[in-house]
């Protein structure tokens, strides 16, 4: 198909119905939940649930892509860059309340990368039943961040059993809580624990785990006190010698010689960088539009189409944040389409939370810094959303860790040429 | 749908732009530019390639059909050869375009063919004017009516050689409208500078400043007609290409800069193992990507005829130009001192980079 900039109908559709959804469910709470940090939105929780269940979806995931259409030829898949619509017009409602979207999240999506089919089809099933379910990813510990093959949580196989037996303590668990602890309100949902089978085997020793809510050995230690997405919970977590069973373990449980353990954690941030990266734009665009309605209130108006020399300072900024804004998910858009068509996109889906990381936070900033007053108040919601976009640069890889990751890309340096 | 792939088509044509800016533009630009003088065989190689008449109908003596995308994606290759020759064989588009986007079917009748069956020669326009706050939608330069014909008065400034130029199209300001007016070379009232303009970069590529004192333009000679034209579809067409080479020539900075960092040593190790380098490139080739990836859009909105077309192609210039100094900067950074050398291409396409702000009106697509 030859370049093409027109959004498929179905997203067009999806945006439109999720536009009611962010301002009437998300907005109309956003201020609550960011002041009273910890509290969990049941009826919005309720609410998505079931209007997710009433459309047939199975919460967020990228559907069966290249479906037939009535007149029987193929339709270019789409399930990616629908996803990342959605999640954009969501984040441009609320960040954190996104986050706490029932569904399988990034626990998910690590079974989908690295889990067999059988695993699959075991851990994959319960987000669509009757009660919001919630899963999690966990490999941040407090001496591994950026470095996550620094990990020191162990995986030891109980012979006697035929368990894993893990110990360790992880932090910055999204949606830790909710996954983890049996509320009466919620299905049984789990977190996948990323530990090492081998500490003397690097990379090569890590797995993915998945341990189911309630497991005994395993607790929540804390919720973060957070600077903005409050209504998402993060958590910490503390594991001692919880049993989890053979089949938890995501890959084979043998150290090979090959890094396949490791490639699965990465393989799911290939594939959801451009979606965190579509978070950003979201919240970018909410603080963008707001300004631009208060300039209109007050009769500032842009005038697109004049010389640099004739614009006034707030105009150039606007325009400025423009540019920013469009090239940020043209890039997000590129990235998605080639994962829907099966293109390699390493590079394209960092250049796009790169790009996506800078452009939210510098926007949401220059926002409060142009509203001046009303920018800094808790009146509005600008202030909010300055604190909510910074983590678009800090999580699923920073700023810095991604432009590592294009530079390597570029210069066709492995790890260890670039560190 | 969105899609990002060219047709099979257009990257036959990429490619052959492509050798072209390869083989023939980069070897030469620099001596060029140094002499103040680009080879006619090369301008006559560029145009053979058929980017002006491959976007004519037959009916008007060309082969095929205009499209900003593929515009875009040509000027990006050339440009990424050399700025200056890339806007030396493009220069009779600057008189062609218009005249196919807006010209009445008298103007196109006599002229589209008369630009394109021969080789490649110089049909200009004029549209930048010498003013700090020059503004193609507010000109200096006025057009009145009197009687049957046009009385054009003022200074145009960075006309692509004007000098031997049989035909220039020349935009005025017609009761706050710009419109453009086709003025033959022999008109009274009409002097071109003797002396070449002299800027900053684009030394190969002949630039005068025209004036016009009372110059007479037979009604029919207007743009369009007696009725004239609109001009936003024209300066639109002129952003994106504006765009497109501000990312041609960003691209070669980038590229260039990426192979120098991985073969320079500093400190026992390539340089482009050190993070400052690296992350510089690495923001250097995403800030081109989003760049390119606004042109793209800008274009097909225009193929299109979407209302948003005007804004995009704004936007998409306005990005274009800051990104195309932010990069072309590091990349002279990149070098060290070396890049300030003169052997070294960056610091040209330095100075290349800082005229996209204000090269509106010497390309389109
Ligand atoms: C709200 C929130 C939610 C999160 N959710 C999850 C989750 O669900 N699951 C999960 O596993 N983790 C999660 N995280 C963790 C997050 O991914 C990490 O915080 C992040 O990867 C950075 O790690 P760090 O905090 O240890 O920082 P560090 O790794 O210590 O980094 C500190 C600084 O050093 C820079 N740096 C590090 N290495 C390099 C390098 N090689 N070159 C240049 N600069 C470098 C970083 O960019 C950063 O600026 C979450 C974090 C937060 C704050």
């Amino acid at each position: 198909m030859p370049i093409e900039f027109e959004p498929p109908k179905p997203i067009v559709q999806t945006q439109l119905v999720l536009k009611t959804v962010a301002d009437e469910m998300m907005r109309s709470r956003s201020r609550y939940f960011d002041e009273h940090e910890h509290e969990i939105p049941w009826d919005y929780i309720e609410f998505m649930h079931s209007a997710m269940r009433a459309m047939g979806g199975n919460g967020l995931a990228p559907r069966e892509n290249g479906k037939k259409s009535e007149e029987g030829e193929k339709r270019p898949p789409i399930g990616y860059q629908m996803l990342a619509a959605q999640i954009e017009a969501l984040c441009w409602g609320d960040v954190g309340m996104y986050h706490c979207l029932p569904g399988g999240g990034l626990g998910a999506a690590a079974v989908f990368a690295a889990g067999t089919p059988e695993q699959k089809e075991k851990f994959l099933a319960r987000f669509n039943e009757e009660k919001p379910t919630f899963a999690a990813m966990s490999i941040t510990e407090a001496g591994a961040g950026s470095d996550n093959s620094a990990i020191r949580t162990r995986a030891v196989m109980d012979e006697t059993t035929h368990e894993w037996v893990l110990n360790g303590e992880k932090i910055f668990v999204t949606g830790g809580d909710k996954s983890f602890t049996e509320y009466e309100k919620l299905g049984e949902g789990f977190i996948v624990v990323w530990a090492t089978i081998d500490p003397t085997a690097g990379r090569k020793g890590m797995r993915g785990f998945v341990v189911e809510g309630g497991t005994p050995g395993v607790k929540i230690t804390r919720l973060e006190q957070k600077m903005g997405i409050r209504v998402s919970d993060t958590a910490a977590i503390s594991l001692v010698d919880a049993r989890v069973p053979f089949d938890h373990i995501l890959g084979s449980a043998t150290v090979e010689k090959d890094t396949s353990g490791f490639k699965g954690a990465m393989a799911t941030f290939d594939a959801t960088r451009p979606l965190v990266a579509a978070s950003g734009v979201g919240v970018a665009r909410a603080a963008l539009e707001f300004l631009k309605e208060k300039l209109a209130e007050n009769g500032v108006q842009i005038r697109y189409g004049l010389p640099r020399q004739k614009l006034t300072s707030i105009e150039r900024d606007v325009i400025d944040m423009d540019i920013m804004l469009k090239s940020a998910w043209l890039m997000v858009v590129k990235a998605v389409w080639m994962a829907d068509n099966k293109k390699e996109n390493v590079l394209e889906a960092s250049m796009s939370k790169v790009k996506a990381g800078d452009v939210c936070t510098k926007i949401t900033q220059k926002v409060v810094e142009i509203l001046g007053p009303l920018g800094y108040s808790r009146e509005f919601l600008a202030e909010k959303w300055f604190r909510d976009a910074k983590i678009t640069d800090i999580y699923e890889g920073t700023g810095q860790i991604n432009r590592l990751v294009v530079a390597r890309q570029i210069l066709g340096y492995s790890g260890k040429e670039l560190r | 749908m969105y899609s990002f792939e060219p047709t099979e088509e257009q990257q036959m044509l990429m490619d052959a732009v492509g050798k072209y800016a390869a083989n023939d533009l980069r070897p030469a630009a620099r001596e060029a530019e140094e002499r103040g003088e680009l080879l006619h065989k090369l301008l006559s190689r560029g145009w053979e390639i058929g980017l002006l008449q491959a976007s004519i109908p037959e009916a008007y003596g060309g082969f095929g059909e205009r499209s900003a995308v593929t515009g875009v994606l040509a000027i990006e290759e050339m440009a990424f050869g050399d700025l200056a020759g890339t806007l030396a064989v493009l220069t009779p588009s600057l008189f062609a375009t218009p005249i196919l986007l807006a010209g009445s079917e008298e103007q196109k009748q006599e002229y589209l063919q008369k630009v394109i069956e021969r080789e490649w020669s110089p049909f200009t326009a004029a549209l930048i004017e010498y003013a700090f706050d020059f503004d193609p939608n507010d000109l200096k330069t006025t057009a009145a009516l009197q009687g049957e014909e046009y009385v054009l008065n003022g200074e145009k400034a960075f006309v692509p050689f004007a000098k031997d130029a049989e035909y220039i199209l020349v935009y005025a300001n017609l009761d706050g409208q710009t419109q453009g007016f086709i003025v033959s070379k022999e008109s009274t009232g009409l002097m071109v500078s003797d002396e070449r303009e002299k800027l900053m970069s684009l030394n190969a590529l002949p630039l005068y400043r025209v004036h016009l004192e009372d110059v007479r333009v037979p009604v029919s000679q207007r743009l369009g007609g007696p009725e004239g034209h609109d001009f936003e579809p024209i300066l639109v067409s002129m952003r994106v290409a504006t765009a497109a080479a501000a990312v041609g020539v960003a691209n070669a900075a980038f590229e260039y800069s990426k192979n120098y960092a991985r073969e320079r040593e500093a400190f026992g190790v390539k340089i482009a193992q050190k993070q400052a380098i690296a992350f510089m490139l690495a923001e250097m080739r995403t800030e081109i990507e989003a760049s390119r990836l606004l042109a793209w859009e800008a274009a097909w909105k225009l193929d299109q005829g979407k209302e948003d077309a005007f804004t995009e192609a704004y936007l998409a210039a306005m990005g274009a130009a800051d990104m195309a100094m932010m990069v072309t900067d590091r990349a002279v950074q990149i070098l060290g001192g070396h890049g300030y050398i003169r052997e070294h291409p960056v610091e040209m396409w330095m100075r290349n980079g800082r005229g996209f702000a204000m090269f509106i009106g010497l390309a389109i697509v």
